[in-house]
């Protein structure tokens, strides 16, 4: 099998980076198009696989997954370039945008429609926490853990990565539990 | 050292936040907490507004601006590869010695605690918006709060329609009406 070039590596991700809207959940089927249909990197259940792996390790799910695939390939290098051929796009795109908005930033209309802006952003990110809601908060204790780091954060200001700790020992704790009851 | 100072607190960034783009949002607000000569509540909202609308990871895209903000485009730069840095990492250690990962019961158990506790948080992160754009210095801005209302039922009603919509409307909506910032 002929060794893939580094630039092949970071040109592919480059693309999928450039033509994701809106996420790692958003870069499955290119990524379905680009690693497994066109150029046979990868087996469709390979990329699954390596694409669950990046939901459930720290980071942005389109990076760890580009790295995963980029060291499959080409080892240590190989997935840094895949990855920064996925971040590529979006530095130069948000680099280009944010010079134009900062230098027009007093501007009145600007003002106005970033007004208008972050009262749709709250409304998209209210609809992105209902779908969250739905596959996450599938029992009583996952509830009354939603409850709890709510509460806890606003009221006493907790840090988000102490959250994250409890939450996975939480997470261990009561699946043992259940686990234990069921086997009895 | 500003550079290094900022690929630390990105480093940080991208190695708590787990599952999608908005999951560094509650961590962005903690860091405005502490640098507030960094990033504001209002300029959070900016960033999510544009990291939506274009191409690219929302959390890489969110670090990118806000590192731009802070210095330059040098600043996006490092503090992008500092969100990057530790998935490259914990990737490759993964990769190397744990080909079963998310498979292991273990990890499977975490996460059923870790999903829960990631809406939580970004529950807090919403709650920060919204406190920004719906009160006004203690008071309710009813005209605000009535506009969320609307976006959200649309929302709700045009499940599939892309974010970009309800920021170009936004935007619009924010002319028409003359919205103060």
């Amino acid at each position: 099998m002929k060794e893939i070039s580094l630039w092949d590596l970071y040109f592919t991700f480059f693309k999928i980076g450039g033509l994701t809207f809106g996420g790692g959940y958003a870069m499955l089927p290119l990524l379905q198009e680009e690693v497994v249909n066109r150029r046979q990197w990868a087996s469709e259940e390979e990329l699954l696989d390596m694409y669950a792996i990046g939901q459930v390790t720290p980071g942005i799910i389109a990076v760890n997954t580009a790295t995963m695939v980029g060291y499959r390939k080409r080892g240590i290098l190989g997935g840094v370039i895949a990855t920064l051929g996925e971040i590529s796009p979006s530095i130069i795109i948000i680099t280009t945008l944010a010079t134009i908005l900062l230098r027009y930033k007093d501007a009145p209309y600007l003002q106005q429609a970033f007004s208008g802006i972050r009262i749709a952003v709250c409304a998209t990110v209210t609809m992105s926490i209902i779908r969250l809601m739905k596959k996450s908060l599938v029992d009583l204790p996952t509830i009354l853990l939603y409850l709890l780091v709510v509460a806890s954060t606003v009221l006493f200001s907790l840090s988000p990565v102490i959250v994250v700790l409890v939450a996975i020992l939480f997470g261990i704790v009561v699946q043992n539990i259940k686990h234990r009851k069921e086997g009895i | 050292m500003i550079y290094l100072a900022l690929f630390y607190e990105f480093f940080k960034v991208g190695l708590f936040s787990i599952g999608g783009g908005l999951a560094t949002l509650p961590f962005l607000y903690k860091l405005a907490e502490r640098r507030p000569d960094w990033l504001t509540v209002q300029t959070i909202a900016d960033m999510v507004a544009i990291s939506e609308s274009t191409p690219g990871p929302i959390g890489i895209n969110m670090a990118t601006y806000a590192g731009y903000q802070v210095a330059g485009v040098f600043g996006g730069i490092i503090a992008t590869l500092g969100e990057v840095a530790p998935s490259i990492i914990i990737i490759v250690i993964i990769a190397k010695f744990l080909a079963e990962f998310d498979k292991n019961p273990l990890v499977k158990h975490a996460f059923y605690g870790l999903r829960a506790a990631v809406v939580g948080l970004i529950t807090f992160a919403l709650l920060k918006l919204l406190s920004a754009t719906l009160l006004a210095g203690g008071s309710i801005n009813y005209l605000n709060t009535g506009l969320y209302l609307v976006f959200v039922a649309l929302v709700l009603v045009f499940k599939k329609a892309h974010p970009l919509v309800w920021i170009l409307l936004g935007a619009a909506i924010g002319l028409i009406l003359r919205l103060p910032s």
